[in-house]
């Protein structure tokens, strides 16, 4: 008899509790919902934050909402492959065996003989790079534009060409000493 | 007083000294460059912005004529250093140690030197300002070799008044002699050009910093102070190099060392080259712009000397007048401690450009091998800023720039006593130079990305934005069109219709979260628009 009691008891103050917690978990749910999806923070963070537009994404915060939506994370050049690392690490995926896609700083350029003016690239540009008005001819701000790349596909007499980023007296670099290689024997 | 000799001098710490070398170019006086061929006018011949060419190619010049506006305030104007012919305005190679291309104006000589109208500038009747924009227009900039626009550093600070004017003449790096020249021939030009930094400055003294190999030059310019009447003292320095450099000289004649987060201004000192000067009462006392300078030609050389030449003389020609001997392989611009190879002759002498050396691999034997660092700290001690350079130097070349940053591998002049010194051979000044253009390059990547960052911000807030107007203007449409037919009850349908687009609205923002809603401008938008997004053809239906 007194077994039974001990019986109805435990199952009484389990299912009690088993209530209780799944409201409690059910209304911190609601009430601590987490607006948006912490994953493209968390992968925003872990890109460079140059802004370049070099993985065809406006911005780092556009690459990393694709990122989450399924987008390869071999697209950042500035990164690297130690960032497509942290990448693979962050997300648990496989590094695409392609490697890390090297492209040279760009810059797009309007053919001004061929530009209709239909304004569809000024509508794709993610940074307003691009100046210009209806059947009026477009023009890039050259030093603005980020060499993302996503106005090429929306024109429709494919006017806008891409061009790698001259190397002028402005960004000209010292290299790096070579090592010398000198005989032994 | 003019004795200089009861100067207190103050010492900075390092340095080293070099073989000289100057005895080769300086025994004969300063010669007259024959005018070239032709000549190339680089338009970005000082620090700031490129000039911009206010010639057309075709055009006719006159010797002095204005070739490029100064852009901005820190811009230096360019003119044609002879009459003739503009026959191109085109990219050429540049003074530089890349060699790369840089916008110029070709100039084909004529050969009449016909000047355009010249007039001397009345100091005494102009404004200070003015007289600084007309040091901008003559093109007048620091011919030390950092060819810093003049004009902009004859402003005292606004905090400081200057106490001292430095004019350099100290001349340290080897083998240059042409302020020590300009100092011996030119002496009374140079204590009148000091004396117009002095009115537009007002210091309380003017210092002229010459070091002790060149007796002559010190000599010269005592002389041309006293006979002029001048207060300014002739300070003779002592040899060691870089004691030319400016935070140096200053240094050595005021006890003043100047901290890397400040200018000299704000400090009550400012500095300028002798050959400055000089070129600044040419064109206060006869109108003549900046059109050329004195140029050392030596080193592997049968006649070294120096030369009066015209900016944008091409190097080929130039260094065709010293008759380099045959075993002849490079040619540097600068010094033997901070100057460069030329990469292509044809590139013009320019108002930087101070001197140039033909090597010869006797005259400089190619470096021996680089050998590792043992840290043994000979280019710590002989650093004139300072610095640690064996550490600067692990840091470069493992790529670790942030620590480079944090040792202050700002501060470098680059002036190479480490390299000198380091029993390794190690080439020290090449891993800095590449450490301070890639952290230079870092830093603007992180301008620009951080401008384009914001653009994108800006770019989202105004696309939510004219949404919810577009939506708020189509809603009130659509309310009109159907309240258009009468009283209470088109009140009633109203108050409907406008809840219906605030439900709408609301289900559809929380289908598409604004993507930066941390941004200020995007939560304004949102705020302002509880009922954005209409679609008209339900508002109506």
């Amino acid at each position: 008899m007194e077994n039974t009691d001990n019986v109805f008891i435990a199952v009484a103050v389990m299912t009690l509790g088993a209530a209780f917690l799944g409201a409690a978990l059910g209304w911190a749910s609601e009430r601590f919902r987490v607006e948006g999806n912490p994953i493209i923070d968390q992968i925003e963070r872990a890109l460079p934050q140059t802004q370049c537009g070099q993985c065809g994404y406006p911005g780092c915060r556009g690459y990393a909402e694709a990122i989450a939506d399924g987008a390869p994370i071999n697209l950042c050049p500035p990164g690297g492959e130690a960032g497509a690392r942290k990448l693979a690490d962050l997300l648990g995926r496989e590094i695409p065996t392609t490697g890390v896609a090297e492209k040279p700083p760009q810059f797009a350029v309007i053919d001004e003989n061929r530009c209709i003016g239909c304004t569809l690239c000024i509508q794709a540009c993610p940074v307003d790079a691009i100046v210009g008005a209806a059947k009026q001819l477009h023009t890039v701000v050259g030093s603005i534009c980020t060499g993302c790349a996503l106005c090429t596909a929306p024109c429709p007499v494919e006017c806008i060409g891409m061009k790698t980023i001259p190397e002028t007296l402005d960004n000209w670099k010292w290299k790096s000493p070579v090592f010398q290689i000198r005989r032994v024997a | 007083m003019p004795s200089g000799l009861s100067r207190r001098l103050f010492r900075f710490k390092g340095g080293v000294e070099p073989d000289t070398h100057k005895a080769e170019s300086s025994l004969t006086p300063i010669g007259k460059a024959p005018l070239p061929s032709r000549l190339i006018l680089p338009l970005h011949q000082s620090v700031g912005a490129c000039a911009t060419p206010c010639v057309r190619v075709g055009e006719t010049l006159l010797k002095g004529q204005r070739i490029g506006n100064a852009d901005g305030w820190i811009s230096a104007a360019v003119h044609a250093p002879t009459s003739g012919k503009v026959v191109a305005i085109e990219d050429r190679p540049s003074a530089h140690a890349s060699g790369l291309p840089t916008l110029s104006v070709v100039i084909e000589p004529d050969g009449l030197e016909t000047w355009v109208e010249r007039a001397p500038l009345d100091v005494t009747a102009r404004s200070p300002d003015e007289v600084r924009k007309a040091l901008r227009d003559a093109g007048i900039v620091g011919l030390g070799g950092a060819v810093f626009p003049t004009h902009a550093k004859l402003t005292a600070a606004k905090s400081t008044a200057i106490d001292e004017v430095v004019i350099n003449g100290a001349e340290c790096e080897p083998f240059m002699s042409c302020d020590d020249l300009l100092m011996r021939e030119r002496a009374e030009d140079v204590v009148r050009g000091a004396s117009i930094f002095r009115d537009l400055l007002e210091p309380k003294r003017v210092l002229i910093g010459i070091e002790d190999n060149k007796p002559e030059a010190a000599r010269a310019m005592r002389r041309a102070v006293e006979a002029l009447g001048f207060d300014f003292e002739v300070v003779v320095v002592p040899t060691r190099y870089p004691t030319g450099a400016a935070k140096q000289l200053i240094r050595v004649l005021t006890g003043k060392e100047i901290p890397s987060t400040r200018r000299s201004p704000e400090m009550g000192v400012q500095c300028f080259n002798v050959g400055t000067a000089y070129s600044a009462w040419r064109f206060v006392a006869l109108g003549e712009p900046l059109i050329s300078r004195v140029v050392t030609l030596t080193g592997n050389v049968e006649s070294a000397g120096n030369w009066e030449t015209l900016i944008g003389t091409p190097f080929e020609e130039f260094v065709a007048l010293g008759r380099p001997k045959p075993d002849t392989e490079r040619f540097l611009m600068g010094g033997p401690m901070m100057g460069f190879e030329i990469p292509d002759l044809s590139a013009p002498v320019v108002k930087a450009c101070n001197c140039v050396i033909a090597a010869s691999s006797s005259l400089f034997p190619p470096p021996p091998p680089e050998m590792p660092c043992i840290r043994c700290g000979a280019c710590a001690e002989a650093c004139p800023h300072e610095l640690l350079p064996f550490e600067l130097y692990r840091f470069s070349r493992a790529q670790k720039f942030d620590k480079a940053v944090e040792l202050s591998i700002d501060e470098c002049i680059e002036c190479g006593c480490c390299a000198y010194v380091c029993p390794s051979r190690i080439p020290l000044v090449q891993y800095f130079r590449f450490a301070k253009s890639e952290i230079d390059a870092r830093r603007k990547e992180k301008a620009k990305a951080d401008a384009t960052r914001a653009r994108i911000e800006q770019r989202k807030a105004r696309e939510e934005r004219l949404k919810a107007e577009k939506a708020e203007r189509l809603a009130a449409a659509a309310v009109k069109t159907s309240g258009a037919g009468g009283g209470d009850g088109a009140d009633a349908a109203k108050k409907a219709l406008i809840e219906a687009a605030v439900e709408r609205a609301r289900l559809q923002r929380e289908a598409h979260p604004p993507k930066n809603p941390e941004t200020p401008a995007s939560v304004e938008a949102a705020e302002k628009t509880p009922d954005p997004a209409v679609n008209p053809g339900d508002a109506t239906r």
